[in-house]
This record gives C-alpha cells, structure tokens and sequence, in this order.
C-alpha cells in the first residue's frame, strides 16, 4: 500500500507528546455477507487526535464507524482499544468500555420522548453518583456549551435539526468521554455553527484530553482541526491515504485522495491554502 | 490537597465587593455542591462585584463547571459583574464557551390555562366541538377525495389497494379463525344451558346461527381487524409524517387522502364482508361442535341451522361490516394523519386508533340495530 510509506513520519509530527495508541484497526475487513464493502485496513488512532475518516460517499465510512462502536461485527481483523481487543471482548467488557465514549449519530439519535435536558440527564443518572440538582447544573452546563442554553424543556421535534445535533453532543459529552465519536458533526448546519461546533470539538478535546474521530466531509473542519485521517476508497475498496490532511493534499501520490481534498479540481490546491 | 472536599467560603470585602474562594477537588463524589447554597445570601448583600477564585483548587471535572456556570448566570440575572481569578486555563476556556450564547428565554403564553378555566364548560364545549368540527373535515375530504376517485381523477393507486387487501385479508385468516370458533363455542355453551332447561336443546343453532350472522360474527372481526389494521394504519401514517413522506406527497401535489387514505380504506371494506362471511361460517362450525358433545348429530344441526338461516340475516351482518370496515379505517388513518412527529406520537396514534375504532364500532353497532328493530328486518 502507498499510504503505508509515508505513515512514519506523519505520525511523528501529529502526536509529537502522546505517541501512544488509543484505537487499533488491525487487518479489518468490512463486508456484508458475501459483498466486501472495505479490506485490509490497518491504521493507528493516537491519544488527543482529532481523526477524521474521510472518502467519497458509499466507500463505508459511517460503516467503518459503526464496526469501531461495535454495532457491526468485522467479517475479519480486530479492533483494540489501548491494546484490548474489542472485538473478541466479552459483552460485560464491551459495555464498560462504551462507558468511556460519547457518540453522536447521523441523525441525533436522542430519545424523542424525552426533553432535551432529560436526554442529558439520563447518561448522568445512569452512571454517576451525582444528585439531582447537581445533575440540573450539570445538563444545563453541558447544554451551555453547545449554545443551547435554556432549551432543557424542549422535545427534539420542537427544535430545529441542527439543534437536535448540538443536543446529541450535549448528551454525548455528559460524562466526559475519553473518546468522542462523531458521524457528520457539521451535516445540515450553516457555516457559523458548523465553525462554533469544530470549535467545540477542539475544546472538548483540549480540556478532556479525549480522542475525537469524525466521519465527515466538510473541508474546512478536516483541515481546521483534524490531525490525522484516514481516506477510504470505493474504487479500490481499501484505504488509500492515511496522515494529516493538510500533508496529504501536498504531499499525496494519490490523485484521488488529492481530488477530494481540493474539492475535485484535480490541479495541485493553490487557492484552497489554510 | 488530593483528599480534599470540594467547598467555597464567600468573603464579603469592601462594600460591594465579593469574593467566593473554591477550595478542594471539584470532582464527582467528592461532596460537591450547589450554587443555591450560597445565592440567597449573595445576592440579598447587594453586592455589585464578584469574584470567584480559583488558586487552591484542586482537580476539576463538569461539577465546577456546572456550579461556575449558575453562579454566572444568576450574575448577569441580578446586574452582578461576574469575574474569575486564579482559574485553571480549561477552565476560563470552557466557561467562555458556555457562555457565549445567551440563556433562550420561553416566550410565556398570556392564556395559560389554569384550574379554573379547565373547569370551564365553554371552554370544555368548545374544545369538543372543535374536534368534531375536526373529525367532520376529515370524513369530508375523504368524500372529496372518493368522489374524484369515481370521477377517475384521483391519484390512488391500484397496486397499493392490492397491497392493503392482502395485508388486511389473507393474513388475518388465523386469528379470525381461531376468534370465530370460540366465540361459536361461547355463544352455543351459553344457549345450551338456558335451553336445556326446557328440553329445547336443538334450538342451540337457531340460536348460534341467527347470532353469528347478524351480531357476533362481524362484531368479532371487526374487533380484531381494528386491533390488528386499524392500528398498523396508524402507525405506518404516523411513521410517514415523523420522516416527513407525507409532507413530500402534500408538495407533489398529491392528496394524502388520495395516496394513502383512500387505498386503506377501500382495502377494509372490500375485505371486511369477506371476512365476516368467513368468521360466520367458522363460528357455526364452533356451534356445532358444542351441539354434538350435546348429543345432537352434525346432520339434524344442519338441518336446524340451513332452516334458521335467511337472507335478511346474512345481509345485515354483511351491512354491518362495510359500515365497520369505514369505521375502523377512518379511525385508523385520522389518527395517523394527525399524529405527532415522535416515536412517542406514533405509539399514541396506533392506541387512539383501536380505542377510537372500538368505541365507534360499539355505538354504530347499537345504532344500526335499533333503525333494524324499528324497520323490522
């Protein structure tokens, strides 16, 4: 694999102080009974990177990204989380594990019975010794940071579908997640927000000390705040590019790769510098 | 300073200046507090600047930042300028951000209603005509949207009534069967012990037959037919409006009521005489097995029953189950068309539907047999 060679020295410069592993992906192969969807990926997730999984759509990056949550079995290869397998983990060591991450779905994915707050408040009741009025300051803080101030009693079909995303975050980041999973953060939102969000993701991510991974493909967020990536191909079915996106745009041999992350105009990115 | 409990002091220096030094290791299950413990007494001292300091803090989680966070709002609440001092950086950063969007503040509604008015009857009167008013709209534009449907011009289509009439009839044959049997065996347990009395036994299938086809066959079906369609119709509508297909069809220029309403309702009543004419024959069959552990024989029960058995009979059954099979698809589909756009929306639509439907097939049932009576049929 081409990527392969120039993951050295990428990786050196992106985790410069935490070199160590956070997530494994060791061999994976993606498939959905006889239909191979992605093979052969091997990549590495560093402590306190911002690690987007980029590629053109149907090349399965949400699909990758439910294999990492464990919604998906792989068809083969592992999945380690700071050197324990994931995958051949019992459901009880699963589960504890899942307890350490925050995951926001395409969608949302909050309850749609529940209030905002409450869909806040129930990771906080479920798992934390907190009491209730601490828990009430602590959704309204979390909600705070996401701008959502105040909204505590609306039900998510009476708010707009970029709040019902920032809503997910704010549930996401309620306990404080070493691991933040995002699947199209910035989808639906105008650019201001969609900015405030990558924004919060850095904070989150500086103040947390977490692992953020984002599927996505917003541009100007992959080249804000992402320190690593990445780049699953639909062609070849397997990952064509993998290293800091600002890197890969200059330095890729993949014109695919090169192609995507300068908005399909195939010429070297002149005009898109940072 | 690692086992310390989390805790503030609040120093009042100077006159309007306040100052509330945080101590100890602000993280969970470390006695953590709240800001009401101190805002009274803040805000009843008239102070006008505060500060919070943070330079004996120890370590730190959402805890403190969800107490920095009240104390700053009930600040700005009460005209206070809110300072910090001695924060650690993630601190400062996060409140920042927290802080960058201001509280949202719910427009309150002047008419709120209160228990009084609830007690109102007007307001009671009202509301129910109103969703009369809502009901009589919706039977109306399904006459609209049938009318334009004789008239060829409405959007229904064909492969969709197929699709209801299979859904609402061949895979209803096993619980209609099994529901139309018992209650043939019910209602011949229950002649058969009355009858008995006056050696009359053999009169348990006039009693069966004349029973099942003019009242408990169709009312059965039409019992189990809203449980099991009149609901599935409310939750597939109620569905489509939460993924907003049924907004798609309004902005193509389709009526929902030609789409979706019509092929359902057309489904039921063409499958609900079908149906009734199964459950009765299924019911006369339970009868009989009833009869014959009476000692009567399968040939004199049939016999007794062919002679019981008119046209009128089995005519008002059918009557009754057209009337229901519209009964129990308005139910169904009004309650979807209107139904919320929540997972919880959906699941009280599919229940106003079967209660709705049951309640309107009990009432139309003692309707129609009422102008029965007086028309002597």
């Amino acid at each position: 694999m081409n990527a392969e060679t120039n993951t050295e020295d990428k990786t050196e410069t992106n985790a410069k102080n935490k070199a160590e592993v956070h997530i494994g992906i060791r061999n994976l192969t993606m498939a959905f009974g006889s239909f191979v969807l992605q093979r052969d990926l091997d990549f590495n997730v560093y402590h306190g990177d911002v690690f987007v999984i980029m590629g053109g759509s149907g090349c399965g990056k949400s699909t990758l990204l439910k294999h990492m949550l464990g919604l998906i079995s792989p068809a083969k290869g592992d999945i380690l989380y700071d050197g324990l397998s994931f995958t051949h983990a019992s459901e009880a060591q699963q589960n504890q594990m899942r307890q350490r991450w925050g995951i926001t779905y395409q969608s949302g994915g909050l309850f749609s019975a529940m209030t905002t707050g409450q869909n806040v408040a129930l990771p906080l009741q479920l798992y934390t010794g907190y009491n209730e009025s601490q828990i009430k300051d602590i959704v309204a803080y979390k909600l705070s940071l996401v701008g959502l101030a105040g909204y505590q009693d609306f039900y998510p079909s009476e708010i707009s579908g970029g709040m019902r995303k920032r809503a997910a975050l704010a549930r996401a980041i309620a306990l404080d997640p070493e691991i933040l999973f995002f699947d199209e953060p910035s989808a639906g939102l105008d650019p201001i927000s969609s900015r405030l969000l990558d924004e919060l993701i850095v904070q989150m991510q500086e103040s947390l000390g977490a692992t953020v991974i984002m599927v996505t493909h917003e541009l100007p967020s992959i080249f804000d705040i992402a320190t690593n990536s990445v780049y699953l191909d639909a062609q070849s079915r397997t990952m064509i590019g993998y290293g800091n996106p600002s890197d890969l745009r200059e330095n890729t041999d993949q014109a695919v790769v090169r192609q995507f992350l300068n908005r399909g105009i195939a010429a070297t990115g002149e005009t898109e510098n940072e | 300073m690692d086992q310390l409990q989390a805790g503030f002091q609040l120093h009042h220096n100077g006159q309007n200046i306040a100052t509330l030094a945080m101590t100890g290791n602000w993280v969970e299950g470390m006695g953590g507090k709240t800001f009401s413990e101190v805002e009274a007494d803040l805000l009843s001292s008239g102070t006008e600047n505060f500060t919070v300091d943070g330079s004996d803090l120890g370590s730190w989680d959402a805890s403190l930042m969800a107490f920095l966070l009240h104390c700053h709002n009930a600040c700005v609440e009460a005209d206070i300028t809110f300072n910090t001092r001695g924060m650690p950086e993630g601190v400062e950063q996060l409140l920042g951000l927290a802080t960058a969007v201001k509280p949202h503040k719910p427009v309150l509604d002047d008419n709120t209603s209160s228990l009084l008015s609830s007690l109102n009857p007007m307001t009671g009167l009202r509301d129910a005509l109103a969703k009369l008013a809502k009901s009589m709209g919706f039977i109306g534009e399904v006459v609209v949207a049938l009318s334009r449907l004789i008239r060829g011009k409405a959007n229904t289509r064909l492969v969709d009534f197929w699709g209801f009439c299979y859904q609402a009839g061949p895979d209803a044959f096993a619980i209609i069967s099994l529901t139309s049997v018992l209650v043939g065996m019910i209602l011949a347990y229950l002649g058969a012990v009355q009858l008995q009395q006056f050696g009359a036994e053999i009169y348990v299938a006039d009693l069966v037959a004349i029973g099942t086809l003019r009242e408990m066959g169709v009312l059965m079906t039409a019992v189990v037919m809203s449980g099991r369609t009149g609901a599935a119709y409310a939750a597939q509508l109620g569905t489509m409006q939460t993924n907003e297909e049924i907004d798609a069809i309004t902005t193509m220029g389709i009526s929902p009521m030609e789409f979706l309403v019509v092929p359902r309702m057309l489904a039921l009543v063409a499958v609900m005489p079908l149906l009734t004419l199964y459950a009765n024959l299924l019911g006369i069959l339970g009868g009989s097995l009833v009869a014959a552990g009476m000692g009567i024989s399968p040939t004199q029960y049939l016999n007794q029953t062919a002679a019981a058995i008119t046209f009128t009979h089995i005519f008002v059954g059918l009557f009754k189950s057209i009337v229901f099979g519209v009964l129990i698809a308005v139910a169904g589909c009004r309650a979807g068309i209107s139904s919320g756009r929540s997972s919880a929306a959906v699941g009280e639509a599919a229940t106003k539907a079967v209660v709705t439907a049951i309640i309107y097939l009990i009432v139309a049932d003692a309707s129609i047999n009422i102008v029965f009576q007086q028309l002597g049929i």
